[in-house]
């Protein structure tokens, strides 16, 4: 039996470490995360606007110059808080954490106070402006596991609940336990540098759950004390001795 | 209240008569400018149903700016219907006889404001036709909602609130309607017949109205100053950086006042020329109205200053970027406006006795009123533009032609309103102005 095989506890608690120095900023991640979950496509004009729906977007910073430039991608997701603000803020209870630790938007129950969007910190949440089109043949690539958005509601990153579902549906039927291995989200499943690993928090033995701990791990904004269940392992530049030699950055390139 | 402050020198009756000319008479340019107020609120109404059918991206509100133009429109509205109960209730309260021509016109501002102010929450709404999920009424579902939102609180605040001023608005009014019903004929006699509730003026009457009103002066102030209060927290309560201050309780309830103020003396610059009530409406009305005025920018000022220079002297860097927005960024512009047009300009107007005239109050208070709407902009906008991530911050909102219509289209609902409550209801006090309970008794029959 190997790690990722071993029996989560009784009740999952779901969780994703990203990690930055694997990541690429390829935004594989964010192209799949649209397919999976019928994420409208706004228009170029909506983007150049800051109107564009992205559950799952790459936070690009440029740090330093010359020799010591760096370039950090950092995937941004619903952080999937445990003290979500966003949470108490909905005066008709359409966010909640659930009892996976996800925390859920109902859009059935969502009127459009756009209050939550306001008090999340990390700004993952995104609200319908207009009842967006999928024209013709793109209708067809919708995912039938996941309900499409009309206008005047919020939505977020779910971490994928309906492959949760499912593979809890099948382990159900097969009578056998819910296996860690059978549930990737759609941004996990598409990740090439496998930068993000997602799995059971109440599982010691999983992929996810041994390494949460860890102290290269880092939560974003943790002043605001949301205690998110994505975490981000440090970026790590490990000291070039012969970057630091070399005189001129072009006579570094031409070595 | 057994004090006769009889303003003018008209006796009772003739005052009633000049009150009540009003109520009788409507000429060409009330009918026209119903005529165009309707037009405007047509039009709002329009793009209202527009947004709701096309989504709230007609709006310029966007990611991560969720609220714009209608919380601004929202607060603002909110803290003008301070105006009347709470200024008429301390001056009740405190025995200000000079109150007697003002109280009415500042009660019927609170409802009224409540009113507009009280549908913004509506119309801001992603899915405007479900905003009764906001009420915790039985369905079958068991789905109440949810009590630890500060937008629940606002829902019950409102509510609250609204009831209140409307009962204060309408106990003063009893022997006044007893009046309307006994000198009028016709359809109106039946209307105040029926709203007077059988005043017929006894002491006992006299005494239990009385005691109803100094209960709900007493009453209203409190709830008043518990609704802006609320109110504030919508952002006080919220994790964004320069919202999350604990000084916004306060400083929303001095700027509704503030605000209050400045549109009963705007109102009733208008009612004493529309309406010609020089007589009832005085230079001293407004000169006291103004000293009022002044100590509240005084105090706005003060308040503006402490949480500025805290905000810059903490130099957090959270908070910094909506400062530096604010003074010499993208926002600079309004921020400076607005202390223009509420320390800068009305300071001078209000503080200099010569120049605390009837048109140097009202021009104070127009700045004022156009400054607090800036005020209530710049604390929902630049915060909400500002976020923690660095990478989030936009600052590209600007308020679209459904925005600008929907504000303009409530301003002209509000003056409707005033305007038909005025053409109903005696909008200066009858009995109160005309010598208290036992002038005002005789003129309508009763028996004390």
């Amino acid at each position: 039996m190997s790690q990722t095989d071993s029996k989560p506890a009784a009740t999952p608690r779901w969780g994703m470490i990203i990690d930055l120095n694997a990541c690429t900023g390829c935004s594989a991640c964010a192209v799949a995360c649209r397919a999976e979950n019928n994420i409208a496509i706004a228009g170029a004009k909506e983007a150049a606007y800051n109107g564009t729906l992205q559950w799952m977007r790459i936070e690009r910073t440029w740090t330093g110059s010359g020799r010591n430039f760096r370039v950090e991608n950092r995937p941004v997701n619903c952080q999937q808080c445990d003290a979500a603000p966003c949470e108490p803020v909905c005066p008709v209870l359409a966010t909640y954490t659930n009892a996976e630790g996800i925390s859920v938007q109902v859009y059935n129950r969502c009127v459009g106070t756009r209050y939550c969007g306001l008090n999340c910190p990390y700004q993952g949440r995104f609200f319908n402006w207009f009842d967006y089109a999928w024209p013709s043949p793109m209708e067809v690539q919708l995912n039938p596991d996941v309900s499409r958005r009309t206008r005047g509601i919020m939505e977020k990153c779910s971490f994928c609940i309906q492959r949760i579902l499912a593979a809890e549906r099948q382990a159900e039927l097969e009578k056998r336990a819910l296996r860690e291995r059978d549930i990737q989200p759609a941004c996990a499943q598409s990740c090439p540098a496998e930068a993000l690993r997602f799995g059971d928090l109440n599982n010691p033995g999983g992929a996810v759950g041994a390494a949460w701990d860890s102290s290269g791990l880092e939560v974003l904004l943790p002043e605001v004390g949301t205690r998110p269940k994505v975490r981000y392992a440090r970026r790590v530049t490990p000291p070039d001795s012969r970057l630091a030699a070399a005189p001129t950055p072009t006579a570094e390139v031409e070595a | 209240m057994s004090t006769v402050t009889v303003a003018v020198n008209e006796p009772p009756q003739a005052a009633a008569q000049t009150l009540m000319r009003p109520m009788l008479f409507t000429g060409k340019a009330y009918r026209r400018m119903s005529l165009l107020l309707l037009a405007v609120i047509g039009w709002g109404l329009f793009c209202f149903l527009y947004q709701a059918i096309v989504g709230l991206g007609v709006t310029g509100l966007r990611r991560p700016v969720f609220w714009g133009f209608f919380v601004t429109d929202f607060v603002f509205w909110i803290g003008i219907s301070h105006a009347g109960t709470l200024i008429s209730a301390i001056l009740r309260l405190t025995n200000a006889t000079w109150r007697y021509a003002v109280t009415r016109a500042a009660e019927a501002i609170t409802v009224f404001a409540l009113m507009i102010g009280g549908i913004f929450p509506i119309i801001h709404l992603g899915r405007p036709w479900l905003f009764f999920w906001l009420a915790p009424y039985p369905n079958e579902r068991l789905i109440w909602p949810n009590f630890r939102s500060p937008l629940e609180w606002d829902f019950f605040a409102i509510s609250t609130y609204i009831t209140a001023s409307s009962i204060y608005l309408f106990l003063p009014l009893l022997p006044d309607l007893a009046l309307a019903r006994d000198r009028t004929r016709g359809w109106r006699q039946r209307l105040y017949r029926f709203l007077a509730m059988s005043w017929r003026g006894t002491q006992q009457q006299w005494h239990r109205l009385e005691l109803a009103i100094q209960l709900m002066a007493a009453v209203v102030i409190g709830i008043a100053v518990s609704v802006h209060t609320i109110v504030s927290w919508d952002f006080a309560m919220a994790v964004v950086p320069s919202w999350h201050s604990t000084i916004f309780g306060p400083y929303f309830v001095a700027g509704a006042i503030f605000s209050g103020i400045a549109a009963l003396i705007i109102i009733m610059a208008i009612l004493r020329r529309v309406y010609h009530l020089e007589a009832y409406l005085q230079p001293k009305h407004f000169s006291n109205l103004g000293k009022l005025l002044l100590t509240m920018t005084l105090l706005w000022g003060y308040f503006v200053v402490a949480e500025m220079i805290t905000t810059w002297y903490g130099n957090l860097p959270d908070e910094m970027g909506t400062f530096w927005s604010k003074i010499s960024g993208h926002f600079a512009p309004l921020f400076w406006a607005m202390v223009l047009c509420n320390f800068v300009i009305p300071f001078p107007l209000l503080a200099i006795k010569r120049l605390r005239t009837i048109s140097g109050t009202v021009i104070a208070s127009i700045t004022i009123t156009l400054g607090m709407w800036l005020e209530r902009f710049l604390i929902v906008v630049p915060g909400a533009a500002n976020q923690r991530l660095s990478f989030n911050s936009w600052f590209g909102y600007y308020p679209h032609w459904t925005e600008i219509s929907l504000s303009l289209a409530t301003l002209a609902a509000m003056a409707l309103l005033y305007m038909i409550f005025s053409k109903i209801f005696p909008i200066i006090s009858i009995w109160e102005l005309g010598g208290g309970k036992h002038a005002a008794a005789a003129e309508s029959g009763g028996q004390s």
